[in-house]
């Protein structure tokens, strides 16, 4: 049993089939949010491992910096100020791809092999076959991927898979001090879960739990949150995240009729240009300029 | 990602288009599905040691290459080690983003200068620079030193060029960097230990004998109770912090006490806000509430602290003032402040603890006054949040409890810096928890070698191994050195240790002048230099604001943005005729001269010093050691070459030495004896290796040495390094620059390099690398056994007698033979034995500690004692106290930190670590942010008597106003990390605003606690 990303399981708008005859072990990275002292180094490792440098931005008030996800930014921290009942808490989440079972981007990639996932879990995304649509940034359930403004292609966390694949863990789970983040068999970090979170409910959190949404088949990043009742409260962290039913159409039963679609668009397209020539784009233009001013 | 709705249509219907297509069957031919390569397979792997804060966290560095002739290294990338036994793999953001501080667009690679009144850098040779800065530093030393002080004693001191050094090199340009400057009679140095823990050494050391943390990060993790107070471990020792969270994981409870709800609280069972600048009030009521409560772990209290002395009858408390104080010179005579003695020079005591002068009742009576309700009212602390820590703290007087404290720069940069500790000191006494696993007074150091760089006595008036530098008056000869260095044992049968300094300070000399260090000459003691007061940073920038300092050479170290008010830092620096400055990066110190707006308004041309630019190499550049908090000294290796032309910070300190000692052969000058005579034994002299350093560090015999119980054999043999400084002998047949590093390169070879993480027990790793003293783990550990040698507690037993001698998983911090019927105390640099609750005369502000408010209060009384607001022994220069504030025009306590995404202000030059926190910012509470109309994000300006700074406002819940003596106090938080060069956004010097004036006894500045004003800048 390994927990090395040998064989791939599914692949984008690919009809393949996985190879079934090895079985590596399911992976997974576990965090803490409960010892998480958002201190960035995740952010630092991930950036630093797979050469990713954001652009210096600005302080908008608050710890949260680069400010969202991007190409150039897999991994960010999610600081949020909670008082209830005179209790302050500073509840911090690293955010990033969640490598979800039945991940949405996958389903919703049209280019053959932009995205793979693999048997041990890892979710990842293959630039070179990238065409740039971005329907894996609204497949998301949980908003992660990003579109580069460079190269027009999607990025996201991709568990470290070239650090997985030779034995190694992802390098933000290598880094983190407090060990807020741990990586291993899923199986495994659910064991360490329970105990994480009978800890918590010793401290006097009543509604401590594991984050590992079933609406997504679960996920290979699981939070322990002090929370669980409550995961919005940890900067929108979705209650129940599901494949949106516009891709779970697009991708299912209306995919042949698509096919058919686009057949018979492209021989109407044909015509269309061989008898009335080309449409002209000045409408284009003048759409877009009055949703820049809403 | 921002698409309009027809842009949508449009991915929308090529995705759509290229699915289908491949859904018709045009497949690509292979849809590439591999993971990325492997980018390290057959990388250099080099083990290092991170040079940023003194957890001292293991590094993997990988460089292109094989190691082959024929490629040029460069280390490609960087990640923990996880053989270390503190980190264990881990880095935390400063850390994990080294890679962009080795390849930083801000490192130096030529030698520069900037001519007087130019504007820009001059690339020059080294040749040159180096020619022209022995000059400049021959001149102004023959003009300057004073060989003979008016009493016609040698004095060899020359005050008119400051030196700073560098506390994150290694101990070997440590140590070559004492070699010279005090060979050239500089008295004026200080690493940054001045600004950072000065006031830990003092009250440590005052309190147990030691001036350094007691126990060891991974110990941290034995505790029952993690207290964290007057620090921030979470952000400015983030991997460190493992440990604590790992007491946590095994049940321990975690309170955080701190002027703001910090990335610490953010884990803690509790968080308790407190008015910056009243932690002694605190304190004061947990020592109250421990005795009033009878939390006391009597057996200790009784067995290893000075309860039971008896306190001179002299001695007293009123108003305010202890006795002696005289208030003319602003200084307490201490005479009175010890024990009464017996006629044999033995302490008297009463063990039963009835005498109404013994300690433990005069510490009673002084802490009375510090009950719940002052301390609620003074530090605005809520009370359930106080009796909370009091009880967990005071659960850990059992035998089989244990608690810890984790502070820093929290308790020592104020004017009360050192006393801070020492309370906490007195609770951990009062506990039973000195010498236990788990337990101590964790002082987390801040460099990553400041606690080498204090070991190694760079600091004005100290030499290596903590020995004091002579003072002209006190110490005119060696043999007055020797007497009034050396104390007696105050009770019998106690080890004393310090009553071994001759053999320490001999073997010192020897190792400074060599040969020319004989019996005869004193062991050339006249060549040292004597000072006549303490030239601390503070004494020196004053000297200069008056223009009595000429030259100021830098290592390493970046004064313009550290030391406190920098408008005046940046007049002092424009009065200078030259400065040099070594180090890898670019600061703000060597551009203090040119023009940056707001940011640094003066005018170049008006500007005459000459400023020279060394490039020197970074951690991964060179071999050497440092020493991390808890002592450990580790070895690393060089990774790659350095950039350019930079060179090792020993080759530079080397060639300037030999190019000044050229001038003096060739031309003579004012007493050169000093500089022609040190020892400088270096196979290649313009480069003595980080090997040749480290084993004079350890030390080596100069003579075979009998043994004294057998003469037929010898205990070492001629030229042999020694095992330890038991060796050590004050005849000049040994030599050792660090008498408390001896041990660290013996016979057997390179003991800081050992790699062995074998946990000993108790997370000890006795295997690894070296740790000062006698590679103890734990210090005073002997207190950890009841009197009869036994563990207080069975689970935490690291060391016991066995009958015969001590042993068990740590180096036992006794004499090994000492049957616990020996009556032999186990804090064994102290004469007495005993931890003192009781100062004595050791610092100059009390035996006890006592409450005084901040220089700049915002109470403007001091509710304890009105008369007495401030210390009363604070040493402030007039030019200072006229730019101290008030509370009507600046209402707010300003206090500064750290950020855990930069280290001081290196980071701000590493790109990775400027992405993660890209711009400065203070942190203001809701109700003030309400009061001022300030909503967050906005651009605010904060200011003190002594300048503004601009920032973003952090508007936030986690800084609460606090209810103080009837009024409210508004906390501002000002982080601490920016400046011009830099590859973040530019900022202000944030140490533009706290006032230069500090710790009674180090003189740390007090940028803790100070009065500073807040507006919201419209229109930006």
């Amino acid at each position: 049993m390994t927990l090395q990303s040998l064989d791939i399981k599914q692949r984008s708008a690919s009809p393949t089939t996985a190879p079934e005859a090895r079985n590596p072990t399911e992976i997974a990275q576990l965090i803490d949010v409960s010892v998480c002292i958002g201190c960035k180094a995740c952010q630092v490792a991930c950036s630093e491992w797979n050469e990713l440098r954001a652009d210096v931005g600005t302080c908008v008030g608050v710890y949260d910096n680069p400010t969202d996800l991007s190409s150039q930014a897999w991994t960010v921290m999610r600081f949020a100020e909670v008082e209830e009942n005179g209790k302050l808490e500073w509840l911090i989440r690293k955010d990033g791809c969640m490598h979800c079972t039945e991940p949405g981007c996958l389903k919703a990639c049209p280019s053959p092999g932009a995205i793979v996932q693999f048997k041990n879990g890892i979710v990842d995304f293959h630039q070179e076959n990238c065409i740039g649509c971005g329907y894996c940034v609204s497949g998301c359930p949980f908003n992660v991927p990003r579109l580069s403004p460079k190269d027009g292609k999607a990025y996201k966390c991709n568990m470290c898979s070239d650090r997985v694949a030779v034995g190694l863990e992802p390098a933000c789970v290598k880094t983190c001090p407090t060990g807020a983040i741990q990586f291993g068999s899923k199986e495994d970090m659910k064991e360490v879960a329970a105990a994480r979170v009978a800890d918590l409910k010793s401290r006097g959190y009543r509604n401590a739990g594991l984050y590992d949404p079933p609406g997504v088949g679960g996920t290979h990043t699981m939070y322990v949150l002090h929370h669980a009742d409550t995961p919005e409260q940890y900067s929108g962290l979705p209650a129940d995240p599901a494949i949106s039913t516009a891709v779970g159409l697009w991708k299912g039963p209306l995919k042949p009729l698509a096919t058919v679609g686009l057949a018979a668009a492209g021989l109407f397209g044909f015509f269309h240009y061989t008898t009335v020539g080309p449409n002209r784009a000045d409408g284009d233009t003048h759409e877009t300029h009055e949703e820049d001013r809403s | 990602m921002q698409l309009s709705r027809r842009q949508f249509m449009k991915v929308g219907a090529g995705g759509l288009a290229a699915s289908s297509v491949a859904a018709l069957g045009f497949l690509p031919a292979t849809a590439l599905a591999e993971v990325r390569q492997f980018k390290l397979a057959h990388a250099k792997e080099i083990r290092n040691t991170c040079p940023y804060c003194s957890v001292g966290c293991g590094l993997l560095m990988y460089s292109l290459g094989d190691g082959a002739k024929n490629a040029k290294a460069e280390i490609v990338h960087i990640e923990g080690d996880p053989d270390h036994p503190v980190s264990r793999g881990s880095l935390c953001p400063k850390g994990a983003g080294l890679l962009d501080f080795v390849h930083s667009p801000n490192r130096l690679k030529y030698p520069e200068v900037r001519e007087a009144g130019s504007s820009q850098w001059k690339r020059i040779s080294w040749h040159e620079a180096v020619a022209r800065i022995a000059r400049h530093v021959k001149d102004d030393r023959d003009a300057n030193v004073v060989a003979k002080n008016d009493q016609g004693v040698t004095v060899n001191r020359w005050t008119s060029t400051a030196m700073l050094t560098a506390s994150a090199s290694s101990n070997e340009t440590g140590i070559l960097t004492q070699k010279f400057m005090r060979s050239l009679g500089i008295v004026g140095t200080d690493a940054q230990a001045r600004v950072c823990h000065g006031p830990t050494v003092s009250a440590l050391a005052s309190t147990f004998g030691r001036g350094a943390m007691t126990n060891t990060w991974v110990d941290i993790s034995n505790a029952d109770f993690v207290l964290v107070m007057g620090g921030n471990p979470a952000e400015a020792h983030p991997v460190g912090f493992k440990w604590a969270v790992e007491a946590k994981k095994r049940g321990a409870r975690l309170v955080v006490v701190d002027p703001r709800f910090n990335r610490s609280a953010a884990v803690a069972d509790e968080y308790v806000p407190i008015r910056a600048g009243s932690d002694i009030v605190f304190l004061g009521g947990i020592i109250n509430w421990l005795i009033a409560n009878d939390r006391i772990q009597w057996e200790y209290v009784k067995a290893y602290t000075n309860a039971s002395y008896l306190v001179d009858e002299g001695f007293g408390f009123e108003d305010g003032l202890f006795s002696g104080f005289d208030q003319g010179k602003g200084q307490y005579d201490r005479k009175t402040w010890n024990y009464q003695f017996d006629e044999a020079g033995n302490a008297r005591t009463d063990p039963t603890l009835q005498h109404p002068r013994c300690v433990w009742n005069l510490m009673k009576a002084h802490y009375a006054r510090y009950t719940p309700d002052v301390v609620t009212d003074l530090t605005g602390s809520p009370k359930d949040g106080f009796l909370t820590v009091c009880r967990y703290l005071g659960e850990t007087s059992a035998r089989d409890k244990v608690g810890t404290i984790l502070y820093a720069l929290g308790w020592t940069q104020h004017t009360v810096g050192a006393q801070n500790i020492r309370t906490m000191a007195m609770i951990q006494l009062l506990l039973g928890n000195i010498g236990m696993p788990g337990g101590g007074v964790n002082a987390l150091r801040g460099h990553s070698n400041i606690q080498g760089l204090s070991d190694l006595g760079l600091l004005s008036t100290s030499l290596p191994g903590y020995l004091t530098l002579p003072n002209e008056k006190a110490h005119p000869t060696f043999a007055e050195y020797v007497a009034k260095t050396t104390p007696k044992a105050q009770q019998p049968g106690q080890l004393n240790f310090w009553g071994n300094t001759p053999k320490f300070f001999v073997s010192l000399l020897k190792w400074f002048w060599g040969d020319a260090a004989t019996k005869a000459n004193d062991w050339g003691y006249d060549w040292l230099p004597k000072w006549d007061k303490m030239y601390d940073v503070l004494q020196v920038m004053d000297l200069m604001h008056n223009g009595k300092v000429n030259g100021m050479i830098v290592q390493g170290f970046n004064p313009l943005t550290s030391f406190p008010d920098a408008r005046k830092t940046v007049a002092s620096f424009s009065k200078l005729k030259y400065m040099v400055v070594i180090d890898p990066i670019a600061t703000e110190t060597a551009s203090f001269w040119r023009n940056h707006g707001e940011f640094n308004d003066v005018d170049p041309a008006a500007i005459k010093t000459e400023v020279f630019r060394l490039p020197s190499t970074c951690f991964a550049e060179e071999d050497g050691a440092i020493v991390n908090s808890a002592r450990w000294l580790q070895w690393h290796y060089k990774g790659a070459q350095a950039p350019g032309e930079a060179k090792t910070d020993q080759e530079i300190i080397a060639e300037l030495f030999l190019a000044i000692r050229d001038l003096y052969r060739k031309e003579g000058g004012k007493a050169p004896e000093p500089i022609l005579n040190l020892s400088w034994p270096y196979r290649k002299p313009e480069e003595p290796t980080p090997e040749e350093l480290a084993k004079e560090l350890n030390g080596r015999a100069l003579a075979d040495i009998p043994d004294p119980k057998d003469p037929t054999k010898f205990l070492i043999r001629k030229g042999e390094q020694i095992p330890g400084f038991a060796l050590l002998q004050d005849d000049g047949s040994t030599m050792s620059a660090c008498w408390i590093f001896a041990g660290c390169w013996t016979q057997a070879g390179n003991q800081m390099a050992r790699r062995d993480n074998t946990d000993a027990g108790l997370g000890n790793t006795p295997g690894w690398a070296w740790a000062w003293p006698a590679n103890r783990r734990i210090i005073y550990n002997r207190a950890s056994c009841d009197p009869a040698g036994k563990p207080w507690d069975p689970k935490r037993a690291l060391i016991a007698w066995n009958g015969e001698r001590w042993g068990g998983a740590d180096v036992p911090d006794f004499k090994i033979d000492a049957a616990p019927s020996s009556g032999m105390n186990p804090f064994i640099m102290n004469p007495e034995g005993v931890g003192r609750l009781f100062a004595t005369d050791k610092l100059v502000d009390g035996p006890f500690p006592e409450h005084y408010e901040p220089m700049e209060s915002p109470l403007g009384t001091n509710p304890l004692h009105p008369k007495v607001v401030t210390s009363p022994a604070v040493r402030i220069f007039k030019a200072d106290r006229e730019r101290l504030g008030t509370r009507d025009q600046f209402p707010y306590v300003g206090t500064t930190y750290r950020l855990t995404e930069h280290f001081q202000f290196w980071t701000k030059s590493v790109a990775l670590n400027a992405i993660a926190q890209p711009e400065q910012f203070v942190e203001i509470g809701e109700a003030l942010a309400a009061e001022k109309g300030i909503r967050t994000g906005d651009s605010v300006r904060v200011s003190s008597k002594r300048g503004f700074i601009k920032a973003k406002a952090v508007v936030t819940k986690r800084v609460k106003a606090l209810k103080v003596s009837g009024q409210t106090v508004h906390q501002v938080g000002i982080p601490l990390h920016w400046g011009w060069e830099t590859v973040a956004r530019k900022g202000f010097l944030s140490n533009t605003l706290p006032p230069a004036v500090g710790d009674c006894n180090t003189q740390t500045p007090e940028y803790k606690a100070f009065l500073v004003n807040v507006e919201k800048i419209v229109g930006a």
